[in-house]
């Protein structure tokens, strides 16, 4: 490690390198913590066909089927106009987002990255606005109310609380904004640059931090967990093919039955 | 119509969603499997000493079983899109009966147990040890789901309260308390092999009297054959075929179609039940073992196909299930879906011109038609997405004149669940049935109000019966409910060409 790279960063160790250990936390805690997870969905055995019908009778179909669900959440704008709108406003925010923040650990920055720039902005709002109405909705509602953890609001306040700092951040010097990019890069290089103090900045950092802790271990796994609902990822294809599990193999060859 | 100790839900001008009744149904149970009907499936007789530890490990096992229950243990994001759409929420405004709320009985004890979260922060995010009260709270409100499904259509990521309440049965059973309806019955069929415990001297018997009733009305000699081997067909209805009004109409209407195509075919007495309510108690090896008899009874008699007869979650386990539970069946005529629903084999009689129908002996009746969950949300019929929607309307309209569906929000994918599947129908949940009736109820007063709709048609045991007992209750005639094959027994020309 080329810790005494320049004197100012000597200056600013404990702060930059707090978060420089942060942030490696909160990704490994993510990667490693979601891969755990996804590897247990892909584990467990689907031993009987469940689509809710009607179901594509193929593969491909299933594909489209599930990206729907993805990309224009399908079952939601059945259920409910509202609530659809709200979240389809806080993903596609988050999305535009998370998008526009790879300018910070690519370089040179893609072309499409420099393009979407623009909307970056209305991303921030479209979430925040997004998350307003989720929140006015969980707390309004007399039925969402009821089934509502602590932890269901808390979710909501971390994201506002990243939207709104992340507002913040643009109030933030252009030259500290060139060298937290540097920052970044060294992070990924393993060649650490000193992190600008700047308050809004390092709040904004540990909010996303925060959520990088948490996801793996809170309903923000519905993002990997609908990629598995058997629900919706199984073809219509039971009369055709049986679906085997291991577990009921054994069962059939009159073993024990796990 | 009994007098009732509830009140009897009000349809309005439109299907309302009600506020919140907190414990509105917290009295609702069903009779607990006294000792021999556990035993006799393998579950403890009564509660066993350690059940808290029991059940934790049964829900381990089921995690590693079931990817089904360890996603959608996991991926809820309490969204509440599901919240309107059970039946029996809308019909008792208990908010235990919102999907989401009763998967969460199940959720609060995994996340004590097997997250993170909920070991360190229970309260945070609502996590719970299984003590004695949630326990009784599994019990009430898994068996006030009908396992319809109708949630999972609704929900972004197709979370299936159905597979949850399987599951808290499941655990249920295994630690000794389990549910006197279902488990009864499921011993009748291994030990008689129907749910009625009908045993084979009586239902050869009815069937006898069947084919009199049937000469003298029509002066043909239409067969009700049983146990005969080397038949082509072997029909599995369900048992309330041979007895009960609409039922044994409909059995009769697939006997007049049997003898109109010339094809021969058979019941069995070994296996005389379609229903499988190993099902709804969630448990495999159960509802293999059900399922294995009439794989037995197939090869025993040497028949060359199975045609499964008007059940909704009979037709679930037979088309979803069958083939992996106890197949191959490699000794039936491929040329043939394995297994085939009447409704499949009667379209294709009709659209072949093989049977003939005069819709003018239906005219007497404005028709609708239920879509059952199970048939709807959880099978298919012919060769398209969605034949489970149009095979019936077309079988239905050829038979008669007079057809309104229901309002597209009540039918298809969207349809409600009659009020009384998934093990509900019985006597002591008669409060829950009624009032889960509603949605249904409300759809049909309103075809009945616009186009003076007289009948429903459903092609499901349990709709039928359900519909039988509830309907009075809505003011409706108790036969109000047919059997879709008694329209076509109705209108089937018999004799020209066979
Ligand atoms: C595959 C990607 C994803 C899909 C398909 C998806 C889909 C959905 C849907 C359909 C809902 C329910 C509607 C709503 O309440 O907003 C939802 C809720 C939610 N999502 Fe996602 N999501 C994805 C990724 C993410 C990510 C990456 C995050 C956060 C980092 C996130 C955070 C949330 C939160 C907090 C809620 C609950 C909102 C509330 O409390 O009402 N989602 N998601
Ligand atoms: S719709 Fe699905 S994700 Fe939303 S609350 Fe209901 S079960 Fe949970
Ligand atoms: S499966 Fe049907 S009865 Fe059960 S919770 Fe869902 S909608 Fe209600």
């Amino acid at each position: 490690m080329q810790v005494a790279d320049t004197p100012r960063l000597y200056v600013m160790s404990v702060i930059t390198v707090t978060y420089a250990l942060l942030l490696y936390t909160a990704m490994a805690t993510f990667v490693v913590g979601v891969s755990y997870r996804v590897f247990m969905y892909a584990r467990a055995p689907a031993p009987l066909r469940i689509p809710t019908m009607p179901a594509p009778m193929t593969r491909t179909g299933v594909v489209f089927r599930v990206a729907r669900e993805v990309g224009l959440f399908e079952s939601l704008f059945k259920s409910n106009k509202w609530t659809w709108i709200f979240a389809v406003m806080f993903h596609l925010g988050l999305l535009l987002e998370v998008l526009r923040h790879l300018r910070f650990f690519i370089q040179p920055i893609w072309f499409w990255v420099v393009l979407i720039q623009p909307f970056g902005v209305y991303g921030g709002m479209l979430m925040v606005a997004g998350i307003v109405g989720l929140l006015g909705r969980r707390l309004l509602l007399a039925r969402v109310r009821y089934l509502s953890d602590p932890s269901d609001y808390l979710m909501l306040f971390l994201l506002l609380g990243i939207g709104l700092s992340g507002f913040a951040v643009r109030l933030v010097d252009h030259t500290d904004i060139v060298s937290f990019k540097a920052f970044v890069l060294g992070l990924l290089y393993f060649h650490w640059r000193p992190l600008p103090v700047n308050p809004l900045l390092l709040t904004h950092l540990t909010l996303v931090s925060l959520l990088l802790i948490v996801f793996p271990f809170s309903k923000l796994l519905h993002a990997p967990g609908v990629f598995f609902s058997p629900t919706r990822n199984h073809v219509d294809d039971a009369r055709e093919q049986r679906h085997l599990a291991p577990w009921a193999a054994q069962l059939e060859r009159g073993g024990s039955e796990v | 119509m009994a007098k009732t100790d509830f009140e009897i839900p009000v349809i309005g001008d439109y299907l309302q969603t009600p506020d919140l009744h907190p414990g509105a149904m917290a009295k609702s149970a069903p009779f607990k499997a006294a000792a021999k009907h556990q035993q006799a499936l393998g579950f403890p007789g009564e509660l066993v000493e350690n059940w808290e530890e029991l059940a934790v490990a049964k829900l381990a096992e089921l995690l590693k079983r079931y990817r089904s229950l360890r996603v959608y243990l996991d991926a809820c994001v309490k969204c509440g899109a599901c919240t309107d759409k059970c039946h029996f929420f809308l019909g008792t405004g208990d908010p235990k009966n919102m999907p989401v709320a009763r998967q969460d009985l199940l959720r609060c004890v995994y996340r004590r147990h097997f997250t993170l979260a909920g070991r360190l922060f229970p309260r945070l995010v609502g996590a719970r040890d299984l003590d004695a009260d949630l326990l009784e709270e599994w019990y009430r409100y898994f068996h006030q789901c009908s396992q319809c499904r109708r949630c999972s259509v609704f929900c972004p990521f197709g979370i299936d309260t159905a597979e949850i309440s399987m599951a808290a049965r499941e655990i249920l059973d295994e630690i000794g308390v389990g549910e006197k309806y279902c488990n009864e019955i499921i011993g009748k069929v291994h030990t008689v092999g129907n749910n009625l415990g009908l045993p084979a001297p009586a239902l050869a018997n009815t069937l006898e009297g069947l084919e009199e009733d049937v000469k003298e009305d029509t002066g043909v000699d239409v067969r009700f054959p049983l146990d005969v081997q080397g038949a082509e067909v072997l029909l599995i209805a369900p048992s309330a075929d041979f007895f009960a009004e609409p039922h044994v109409d409909g059995l009769i209407g697939y006997a007049k179609v049997f003898h109109q195509a010339g094809i021969s075919w058979t019941l069995s007495s070994y296996a005389s039940e379609a229903a499988n309510f190993a099902l709804f108690i969630g448990n495999y090896a159960q509802m293999r073992k059900v399922a294995l008899r009439i794989r037995k009874a197939a090869i025993d008699l040497g028949v060359r196909r199975i045609i499964v007869g008007e059940c909704g979650h009979a037709w679930r386990v037979a088309y979803s299930f069958w083939n992996t539970l106890a197949g191959p069946f490699d000794f039936l005529d491929p040329r043939y879906p394995i297994p085939q629903h009447i409704v499949e084999f009667t379209y294709d009689l009709i659209r072949r011109g093989v049977v003939k129908l005069d819709k003018e002996a239906n005219d007497h009746m404005k028709l609708t038609f239920h879509d059952s969950c199970n048939v709807a949300r959880a099978t298919r019929m012919g060769d398209r997405p969605g034949g489970q929607f149009v095979l019936p309307r077309e079988v239905i309209k050829a038979s008669c004149n007079h057809f309104f569906d229901m309002t597209p929000e009540s039918i298809g994918e969207k349809t409600f669940c009659c009020g009384g599947g998934g093990g509900l129908l019985t006597d002591e949940l008669l409060e829950l049935r009624v009032k889960g009736a509603l949605p249904r109820m409300q759809a049909l007063r309103e075809v009945h109000e616009e186009h003076g709709v007289t009948h429903m048609a459903a092609i499901c045991a349990i709709c039928k019966s359900q519909f039988s007992k509830v309907l009075p209750y809505y003011g409706f005639p108790m036969d109000t409910i047919v059997s879709l094959h008694q329209l076509v027994s109705n209108a089937i020309r018999m004799g020209i060409n066979s």
